[in-house]
């Protein structure tokens, strides 16, 4: 519905983006830690949170962080914790512990240069593959990222709403520059942007209410600690009342649906933005901040009469293969532009049944790389040298 | 017997072995529990991981199998987000004292609302008789197969140093002490530690010579003494149980209210 | 004061893993375990309502009734 009000305009970090897009979704919890670059996301909750009502607590390390909104989350509260490469690596095991009890929780990882302590105020993209299987164990997650402050926004909303739908932990893969540089974000209006509230149960007081029984729909309906239904909430297998079982049909059972509910809705969960693909001969496939130099490289490049287009990835995990293939599967070339060794790179072959013509132009210096790193990785490419 | 209603009957006979000690935690929880008349559905147990641990799948109230050593932290989110919540954690030593040390000091140090229930058997039983920071020097262990040489942790101290603000400490013997200690315990409004002394007579006591559950137990009658008994003195190896610490000092989700209070008072948005 | 008399005593032979705290820490020796390792009142008697055995069971086997006759 349009407003006669004028629009809430911003100039911003995109960090403080996300907090808006949490803050719009209902978020009533954080606990975290503080770790360059994600730090002022904690600094702006510690201010906003218990303004509205919710609660901010500094936990003594990210792995207490990441417990503690397990634990609120389970009373009923949208949560969210924000990091960094070292903090994301402390908060696997319980990050698997959500994963396995089926708890609605976000979590921001702002990544920097790695390995280890790395490039603590500079860009990489590394930890693509550490969100996909950091945690020990067969397991599906969710994984978004975007290129600019309204899609960080956008993004974070949606990260809370897929948590929600899919009783899951969702991570948000941001990066160094796109955390920390600002830009002018429109703030939408209430009610603009759906969001998914916590399904409760309908079950009444004194009637058998299964945790872990998932609706016709799919969706598990919660029960809040602290309400009539008393029940079990564990990290081991188990059956639908949440009490531990290694009975063979029951576990086979579990880990197929907390794989299946995730891995079966690849497409209701691929968020994506195409430019220019109808008739691009080449296209580049990228993510995050580097997006905004492919993107740069691509309208350049269409204004001197190539057809290049770019696919710009904002669900990484589950991978959107059929997507992929489909944006790619005309073009002559396909080049993945990341700052890592090649982490969607890999999974972009694994899309297109030529793989050969699948290039990775990266940087890994913590040098945020450039339009003009492009455009030369392309006349290598091309054959044409430097 | 109405402590019954508190229990998930279809799960027993528990799975911890004959005589062990966290069967009698057990038994006295429930009886604090029920002689407060609380409500089960105000009550969340949070446990971690290990013999101990299994505690909060036998009682009839909201409960969290959480992570090893990690149950305060789980504990924390809970209860700042919902204070009127009665939050209990009972732990094993390793679990709370080990891997969960840090979490243990912080959750003392904020005096938050919490009973943190150390059910203390100086081992890791679960995982086959592995020596913990409480089996104290010159015991044998799964892992000290020539004794070991790590001195304990003075629970009490530590608790009270971190900054606990109730620190009590009994045995699976003084059964009686026990539940009137949890009692006091989970009715203190601040981070109350209550250390038990618990028997482990398949590892820690069979490895150590100490005899069957019962001989563990006349153990404990006969190595502690009432705080500040004359037997201290001439017997200082005696240890001392009751209520070491008892004291009111804001308690974090209270002082966090008036946080909110604040920031809702100062100028700017409301939202 | 009267003594405390006991009104009911049961043990749950299903929960009893026969560890013998209760034999051994009886005070009038009321207890005993059987040739299945289970815990039974042989000497129901002598028993003095003190009910250290219901609170001291690992199992949590015994359940005790006691009449409420003190002034």
């Amino acid at each position: 519905m349009p407003s006669n009000e004028p629009d809430i305009v911003r100039f911003i970090q995109g960090n403080e983006a996300c907090v808006e897009g949490a803050l719009y979704a209902g978020v009533a919890f954080f606990a975290g830690y503080p770790i360059t670059p994600s730090s002022e996301i904690m600094e702006h909750l510690a201010r906003r949170l218990p303004r509205r009502g919710g609660k901010f607590i500094q936990m003594e390390d990210e792995i207490a962080s990441m417990c503690a909104i397990i634990g609120a989350s389970l009373t009923g509260h949208k949560v969210l914790t924000a990091t960094s490469g070292p903090g994301f690596s402390l908060m696997q095991e319980a990050l698997g512990y959500a994963v396995m009890a089926e708890i609605p929780c976000v979590i921001v990882n702002v990544q920097r240069g790695g390995p280890s302590t790395g490039l603590p105020t500079q860009i990489a993209q590394g930890d693509v593959n550490q969100v996909r299987w950091g945690t020990h164990g067969d397991h599906a997650i969710i994984a978004l990222t975007a290129s600019n402050h309204q899609d960080v926004f956008a993004m974070t909303v949606e990260a809370f709403n897929m948590a929600e739908s899919y009783r899951t932990p969702v991570v948000l893969l941001f990066d160094e520059v796109v955390g920390h540089m600002r830009e002018r974000m429109v703030l939408p209006r209430p009610g603009q942007i759906p969001l998914v509230e916590r399904l409760r149960t309908s079950v009444p007081d004194g009637v058998d209410y299964h945790p872990y029984l998932p609706r016709e729909d799919g969706r598990l309906p919660m029960s809040d600690f602290g309400g009539v239904h008393r029940y079990n909430v564990t990290g081991l297998y188990h059956d639908m009342w949440g009490f531990p079982s290694d009975n063979p049909k029951v576990v086979h059972g579990l880990i197929r649906h907390l794989v299946d509910k995730i891995e079966n809705n690849v497409d209701a969960i691929a968020r994506y933005k195409s430019y220019y693909l109808e008739d691009a001969r080449t296209v580049l496939v990228s993510y995050g901040s580097t997006a905004r130099s492919a993107l740069h490289v691509v309208e350049s490049q269409r204004r001197k009469g190539q057809k290049f287009g770019l696919l710009e990835l904002q669900t990484l995990w589950p991978f959107p293969y059929d997507i992929v293939g489909e944006a790619c599967g005309r073009a002559k070339q396909v080049l993945v532009v990341e700052m890592n060794m090649g982490h969607i790179c890999a999974e972009v072959k694994k899309a297109l049944s030529n793989p050969r013509n699948v290039f990775l132009i990266n940087r890994l210096d913590g040098v945020f790389i450039s339009p003009t790193d492009i455009r030369q990785a392309l006349r290598l490419i091309d054959g044409r040298g430097v | 017997m109405t402590i019954r209603k508190y229990l998930r009957e279809r799960f027993f006979p528990h799975m911890w072995c004959a005589g062990c000690g966290h069967g009698i935690v057990l038994n006295a929880l429930v009886r604090a529990i029920e002689s407060m008349g609380l409500s089960r559905n105000e009550i969340v147990m949070v446990s971690g991981i290990g013999c101990s641990s299994r505690i909060t799948g036998y009682v009839d109230v909201h409960t969290l199998h959480t992570l090893h050593g990690r149950a305060l932290a789980f504990a924390t989110g809970v209860k700042l987000s919902k204070p009127e919540l009665n939050v209990i954690v009972p732990m094993g030593d390793g679990d709370a004292l080990a891997i969960g040390g840090n979490h243990f000091i912080h959750a003392a140090r904020r005096n938050i609302a919490i009973t943190a229930i150390v059910m203390n058997n100086r081992i890791y039983g679960m995982t086959g008789g592995q020596y913990s920071p409480l089996s104290g020097c010159e015991i044998l262990a799964a892992t000290a197969p020539y004794t070991t040489i790590d001195p304990s942790f003075d629970v009490v101290a530590l608790s009270a140093a971190a900054g606990a603000t109730f620190v009590a400490r009994c045995t699976t013997y003084h059964v009686k002490e026990m539940i009137g200690i949890l009692r006091q315990a989970i009715l203190h409004e601040g981070f109350s530690v209550v250390e038990i002394l618990s028997q482990c007579p398949t590892y820690f006591g069979r490895a150590n010579k100490l005899g069957d559950a019962a001989e563990m137990l006349r153990g404990f009658k006969e190595g502690t003494v009432p705080i500040g008994a004359a037997a201290k003195q001439k017997h200082p190896e005696l240890i001392e149980r009751g209520i070491f610490v008892q004291k009111e000092q804001p308690e974090y989700c209270a002082e966090y209210e008036k946080i909110m209070q604040k920031a809702q008072g100062a100028a700017g948005e409301t939202i | 004061m009267s003594r405390p008399k006991l009104k009911s005593f049961c043990i749950q032979r299903e929960w009893c893993k026969g560890c013998g705290i209760c034999v051994v820490f009886c005070p009038t020796r009321v207890l005993e375990l059987d040739a299945q390792d289970k815990a039974v009142a042989v000497r129901p008697e002598a028993c003095i309502a003190c009910g250290n055995c219901a609170l001291r069971c690992p199992d949590l086997a015994i359940q005790m009734e006691i009449e409420d006759n003190h002034l």
